[in-house]
C-alpha cells in the first residue's frame, strides 16, 4: 500500500497535536475522531497516526485518501464527510435530498461503510450517516435514482435500512429526547417495581409477615434484596454512575456523582452489614437499607425523565418558529407555473400565491393584491393590505386575493431564518445574574461532597449511638437531597422562555444580556423620524383664500406637483388622490431651488412655495401670513399658492404621527417610565410632536453624531436608558443606550447595532418588551430563590442540624423524593412564563386631545380664511 | 480510638477532595493548526468536554468541532461566554464554533447550565 503523494495538499496535523507539557503526543483517530492514546494501533505507512480499533486501521487503510482535509483547511472525518456544516447552508437548488433510517450499526467504521455504499450508487452525490441518530442522509440528483436502490446498497453491505418517516434535522433532536425518556420510564419502572418488596422486607419492626429480624429466613430474603437492588444500580442508575465517572475524569463533579456517591453507599454498607455482621461490633448496627438505594434510584430516574418532558417544552416557542415556514412554493420558470421545494427558490424567481397559502420567501408584489396575515412574524393580529409594490414577508398567510411576487430574500436571509437564528442564539447566551450562579455551582459538588464527609464525622465523633448508623444516613441524606440541577436550570430555562414568548409577540431579543437590562430601564429615549411618526410627509391641511375652493387649491397644487420628485410634492400628489381630486399634468414647470416651484396647468399660472417665493412673484400675502404661522407652530411644512397673480391658498405636509404611538407612550408611563424624544429637527416641529403624544422633554436641533452623547449624558444622570430609533444616524445612540431597541421596519445597520428588534416597528413593541422582561427576571428570581433556598435548607436539615433541637432526621428517600421534583418545579416554574402575554393596552376613547388633530382630514379641518 | 482514625481519614477525604477538584488543573491539550491557519480540533461531548482544556494560541481563530455522543439533554448546547458565541449540538453531528481569543487568558466554556466546563489556555 502507498504512502501518500507529497503533492496532495494533506493536513494531518489536525490529528495530532502535542499535550501542554509538549512532551506526549496526542491523537485522534482519523477515521472516528476518538482520541487514542500512544500505544493506539498503527499502520507502518502511516506513523503519525493512530486508531482506536482494527475496524478503524482497516477502514483507513482500504481507502486513505478519504480522510485527509484538503489545503483549505476543511475537516473531513466520518459523519461529516466534507459537507456543509451542520445546520449551515441550504443546499443549492440541484440536488434533492433522502433520508434513510439505518439499523445495524455498532461503530464508527460501520458509518464509512455505509457512506461508501451509498455513495456508489448512481445519481448520489454526497451520503452523511448518524451514528447517534442512525439515520443517513442522501443528497442525489434528482431522478437519477430511487430510494429502493439506496435501500437495496445498504442491505448489500450488511445493514438495514428503510426511509425515514420524517427526517427534519429538529425531529432528529426530538427523537434522541424521546428515545431518553422512554428508556428513563423504563428504569424507573425497574427500579420501582423492585423498590416495593425492598420497603417491605426492610421493616420487620412495621410491617407483619416479615420473618424476624436475624433469623435465616431474613438473611436470605436480604440477600436476594442485595442482588435486586444491585440491578437496580446497575441498569435503572448506570447513568449516573458512567456520569460521576466521566465528570470525575474531567476533574469536575454533578448531580451524577452525588447520586451515584449517596447510593452506592447505602448500598454497601448495607452489604456489609449482610454479609460480614461480625464487622459490627454492635446488634443493632446491622441493618440494612437497601430500601434507599432502590427508592432513591426510582425517584431521581423518574425526576430526569419529567425534567426531559418540561425542558423539552421550553423550547416549544423556537419550535413553532421553525415549524412556520412554508415547504414549498409555487413559482413560474420557463413561462409555465410549477411546484418546488421552498429551498429551491432562488433569488427573483416570480412567486404566486393564492387566497389561504402562506408566502413562501421574501420578495416584492409584482401584481395583485391581497391582505396577508402577519401576525406569526410581527405579533399584528389586524391583515395587512398588499399591492403591487408592497413588501410580503415569507411564512405569513395571504388571506383573500392572488398575487405574484418577486422573491427578494430566499433561503438563510428571509426573515424568518433570521428571526430563528436570533432566537436560537439568545436562547443559548447567558444573562449576567446567570454569571453568579455559574461561580457558585462550579464549587457547589465537590462542596457538598466535603459537607457530607464532615456530616459524617461530627455524627461519628459527637452523635448519638449507634453512631456508625446515624455518620451514614445523615452522610447519604446529604449528598442525595443536595441538588445541582435545579440551581443549574434557574436562569436558562426561564431565559428560554422569555426570550421564545417575545419572538411570539414580534420582539426579538438579542441576548440575556438585553433581556436583563431591560427590566431596569427608566428612561425611554424615541428617536422621532420613522419612530414616533411614520416618517413620511404626509397631506395634512388644505386651506383656501378668495374666490377659490378648497378642491381648486389641491387640484392645482397636486397637477404642479405631479412630475415632482421631491418627498414633499409627492406627498401632496398622493394626497390629492386619496381625497379623490384628478391631477392634471402642467407644463413650464420650474424649480426654485429653496423656495418653490412655478408651473402652467390647464392655462393657469401657478406658483408653490414659501412666503418668499409668493412676494417674488409679486402676490400679496394677505391673511395666508397668520395661518402658515399657526400651521408651523403645529409642527407642519406650509406652503402657498399662487394662481394667476392672485392669493390662491395654503396647503401643509407633515410627518404625521404613527397612529399608535400616543397609546404606546402612555403605556410606557403607565409602567413607570420617563419618555423622551430626539430628533434632528427644529424645536418647533419637535414640541408639536411630543404635544400630541405626550413625550416628557424633547431634546431637539440634535446632530446624529450627537445623539449617542445625549444618551450618554442621560446615563451620567443615573439613568438606565433604552433607546428606540431605526436608521443608520441612530445606530451609534443604539449601541450606547443600556438597551437599544432597532424598528423592525427601519434599516439592517440599526437592527444589528440593537439588543433588541421591534418587529412590527410601532412603539407598543417597547412596553411589550419592558414588560417582557420584567415577567422573566421575576421568573429567574423565583427560581434562584427556589433552588437556593431549598439547598440552603434542605443541606442543612439532612445534614441533622434540627436532631439536637426536635430529633427531627431526614428519611434518604424522603430527601431522594424532594430532590428529584426540586428541578421539575423549577423547570414548571419557568414554564408558567409560556402563559405570559403583554397587558393590554388602555382603552381608546379616553384620549382626546392631540392625534386628532393630526389626522383628521383637511375636507373637515379646512382653514378658511 | 476509632474516632480519631475516622476524623483523620475524613479530614484526608475533604483535603483530596479540595485538591483534585479545585487546585489541580489540567494541562490540556494543544490545538493544532490547519494550513489555512485556524487552530482547529475536535471535542467530544459526553458527560463532559474531550479534552476539557485546550491550548491555543491568542489572537489566532480557534475553531473546535463539537461531537455531542449523546441524548442527555443537559449537554445539547454550548455557550462560551466571553465571546458571546453558543451552538447547539445535535447528536452525533460535528458542530463547528468559531472565535478569535483576542487577549491570552483563559476562557471557561460551559454548556448552559455551567455544569460541564471547559477551558481554553490562549498564550
Amino acid at each position: 500500500m502507498p504512502g501518500i503523494p507529497l503533492d496532495i495538499p494533506v493536513d494531518w496535523r489536525v490529528y495530532v497535536g502535542m499535550d501542554a507539557t509538549g512532551r506526549r503526543e496526542m491523537r485522534h483517530d482519523p477515521v472516528c475522531g476518538m482520541t487514542v492514546s500512544d500505544e493506539a494501533l498503527r499502520l507502518d505507512d502511516y506513523p503519525d497516526l493512530g486508531f482506536c480499533s482494527e475496524h478503524c486501521r482497516r477502514a483507513f487503510a482500504a481507502d486513505p485518501f478519504a480522510y485527509f482535509t484538503s489545503s483549505d483547511g476543511g475537516l473531513h472525518v466520518e459523519g461529516d464527510a466534507g459537507g456543509p456544516p451542520a445546520g449551515g447552508l441550504l443546499l443549492g437548488g440541484s440536488t434533492d435530498s433522502i433520508h434513510l433510517a439505518v439499523q445495524g450499526m455498532t461503530c464508527a467504521s460501520c458509518v464509512s461503510t455505509i457512506e461508501r455504499a451509498l455513495s456508489d450508487v448512481p445519481g448520489v452525490v454526497d451520503a452523511r450517516v448518524n451514528l447517534a441518530t442512525e439515520e443517513a442522509t442522501v443528497e442525489l440528483t434528482p431522478g437519477a435514482t430511487d430510494i429502493d436502490q439506496l435501500v437495496a446498497a445498504v442491505t448489500a453491505a450488511g445493514y438495514r435500512a428503510h426511509p425515514a418517516t420524517d427526517g427534519g434535522d429538529g425531529d432528529a433532536e426530538q427523537e434522541g429526547r424521546q428515545r431518553l425518556f422512554r428508556t428513563l420510564i423504563h428504569k424507573f419502572w425497574f427500579a420501582a417495581v423492585v423498590s416495593l418488596p425492598v420497603i417491605y422486607f426492610s421493616y420487620p419492626e412495621i410491617f407483619p409477615g416479615v420473618p424476624e429480624k436475624g433469623s435465616v429466613a431474613l438473611n436470605v430474603i436480604w440477600g436476594a434484596m442485595a442482588v435486586l437492588t444491585l440491578a437496580v444500580l446497575a441498569w435503572s442508575g448506570s447513568q449516573f454512575f458512567t456520569g460521576a465517572w466521566t465528570a470525575l475524569r474531567h476533574r469536575s463533579a454533578n448531580m451524577n456523582t452525588l447520586i451515584a456517591l449517596g447510593t452506592s453507599a447505602a448500598w454497601l454498607y448495607s452489604a456489609v452489614a449482610l454479609v460480614y455482621p461480625g464487622f459490627f461490633p454492635e446488634e443493632r448496627l446491622r441493618d440494612v437499607f437497601f430500601d434507599v438505594a432502590a427508592v432513591v434510584t426510582a425517584l431521581v430516574v423518574l425526576g430526569a425523565a419529567l425534567e426531559i418532558r418540561a425542558r423539552a417544552r421550553t423550547s416549544e416557542a423556537l419550535k413553532k418558529l421553525i415549524g412556520l415556514q412554508a415547504r414549498t412554493a409555487r413559482v413560474i420558470r420557463d413561462g409555465t407555473e410549477i411546484e418546488i421545494p421552498v429551498e429551491n427558490v432562488v433569488m427573483d424567481d416570480v412567486v404566486v400565491v393564492r387566497p389561504g397559502e402562506k408566502i413562501p420567501v421574501d420578495g416584492v408584489v409584482l401584481s395583485g393584491a391581497s391582505a396577508v396575515d402577519e401576525s406569526m412574524v410581527t405579533g399584528e393580529s389586524i391583515p395587512v393590505e398588499k399591492a403591487e409594490g408592497s413588501p410580503v414577508i415569507g411564512a405569513t398567510i395571504n388571506k383573500t386575493g392572488s398575487f405574484r411576487f418577486r422573491a427578494t430574500r430566499v433561503g438563510r436571509d428571509t426573515m424568518l431564518a433570521q428571526i430563528i437564528r436570533m432566537v436560537r442564539d439568545a436562547q443559548g447566551s447567558k444573562a449576567p445574574i446567570q454569571r453568579t450562579v455559574d461561580k457558585v455551582a462550579g464549587y457547589f459538588v465537590p462542596a457538598v461532597i466535603i459537607v457530607a464527609v464532615l456530616t459524617f464525622m461530627v455524627w461519628f465523633t459527637f452523635g448519638p449511638s449507634p453512631t456508625l448508623l446515624y455518620a451514614v444516613i445523615t452522610a447519604v441524606t446529604v449528598l442525595v437531597i443536595a441538588c445541582p440541577c435545579a440551581l443549574g436550570l434557574a436562569t436558562p430555562t426561564s431565559l428560554m422562555v422569555g426570550i421564545g414568548k417575545g419572538a411570539e409577540h414580534g420582539i426579538l431579543v438579542k441576548s440575556g444580556d438585553a433581556l436583563e437590562t431591560a427590566h431596569r430601564i427608566d428612561t425611554v429615549v424615541l428617536d422621532k423620524t420613522g419612530t414616533v411618526t411614520r416618517g413620511e410627509p404626509e397631506l395634512t391641511d388644505v386651506a383656501a383664500f378668495g374666490r377659490f375652493t378648497e378642491e381648486d387649491v389641491l387640484f392645482l397644487a397636486a397637477s404642479a406637483e405631479v412630475g415632482s420628485e421631491h418627498p414633499l410634492g409627492e406627498a401632496i400628489v398622493a394626497g390629492a388622490r386619496t381625497r379623490g381630486v384628478d391631477v392634471a399634468d402642467s407644463d413650464e414647470f420650474e424649480a426654485i431651488p429653496g423656495h418653490g416651484i412655478v408651473a402652467r396647468v390647464g392655462g393657469r399660472r401657478v406658483v408653490l412655495g414659501n412666503l418668499k417665493c409668493l412676494a417674488d412673484q409679486g402676490i400679496p400675502a394677505g391673511s395666508a401670513e397668520g395661518v402658515m404661522e399657526r400651521l408651523a407652530d403645529e409642527g407642519k411644512t406650509a406652503m402657498v399658492l399662487g394662481i394667476d397673480g392672485e392669493l390662491g391658498g395654503v396647503i401643509a405636509v407633515a410627518d404625521t404621527v404613527k397612529p399608535d404611538s400616543v397609546l404606546a407612550i402612555r403605556r410606557l408611563h403607565d409602567l413607570g417610565l420617563h419618555v423622551f424624544m430626539i430628533t434632528g429637527d427644529n424645536p418647533r416641529t419637535a414640541e408639536a410632536i411630543a404635544a400630541q403624544v405626550g413625550i416628557d422633554r424633547v431634546f431637539a436641533e440634535v446632530l446624529p453624531e450627537d445623539k449617542a452623547n445625549q444618551v450618554k449624558a442621560l446615563q451620567a444622570e443615573g439613568r438606565v436608558v433604552a433607546m428606540v430609533g431605526d436608521g443608520i444616524n441612530d445606530a451609534p445612540a443604539l449601541a450606547q443606550a443600556d438597551v437599544g431597541m432597532a424598528m423592525g421596519t427601519g434599516t439592517d445597520v440599526a437592527m444589528e447595532s440593537g439588543d433588541i428588534t421591534l418587529v412590527k416597528g410601532s412603539l407598543s413593541g417597547i412596553a411589550t418588551a419592558i414588560e417582557l422582561s420584567r415577567a422573566t427576571i421575576r421568573n429567574v428570581r423565583q427560581n434562584l430563590v427556589g433552588a437556593f433556598g431549598y439547598n440552603t435548607l434542605g443541606i442543612p436539615i439532612a445534614a441533622g442540624l434540627l436532631y439536637p433541637f426536635v430529633g427531627v432526621l431526614l428519611s434518604p428517600m424522603l430527601a431522594g423524593a424532594a430532590m428529584a421534583f426540586s428541578s421539575v418545579t423549577v423547570v414548571s416554574n419557568a414554564n408558567r412564563l409560556r402563559r405570559w402575554s403583554p397587558m393590554a393596552p388602555p382603552a381608546g376613547p379616553a384620549n382626546p386631545t392631540p392625534i386628532a388633530a393630526a389626522q383628521d382630514t383637511p375636507e373637515r379641518q379646512g382653514v378658511t380664511a | 480510638m476509632t474516632v480519631l482514625i475516622v476524623d483523620l481519614i475524613g479530614a484526608a477525604v475533604i483535603a483530596l477532595i479540595v485538591w483534585y477538584f479545585w487546585l489541580s488543573k489540567t494541562q490540556g491539550i494543544v490545538a493544532a493548526a490547519t494550513s489555512a491557519g485556524i487552530q482547529e480540533i475536535r471535542v467530544a461531548v459526553r458527560g463532559g468536554y474531550s479534552p476539557d482544556t485546550i491550548q491555543v494560541a491568542a489572537g489566532r481563530p480557534v475553531r473546535l468541532v463539537f461531537n455531542r455522543q449523546e441524548a442527555d439533554p443537559c449537554s445539547e448546547r454550548v455557550v462560551f461566554d466571553a465571546f458571546g458565541v453558543s451552538a447547539e449540538l445535535p447528536e452525533g453531528e460535528d458542530v463547528p464554533v468559531e472565535f478569535t481569543p483576542a487577549q491570552p487568558g483563559e476562557y471557561e466554556f460551559a454548556c448552559q447550565m455551567g455544569m460541564l466546563r471547559g477551558r481554553i489556555v490562549a498564550t
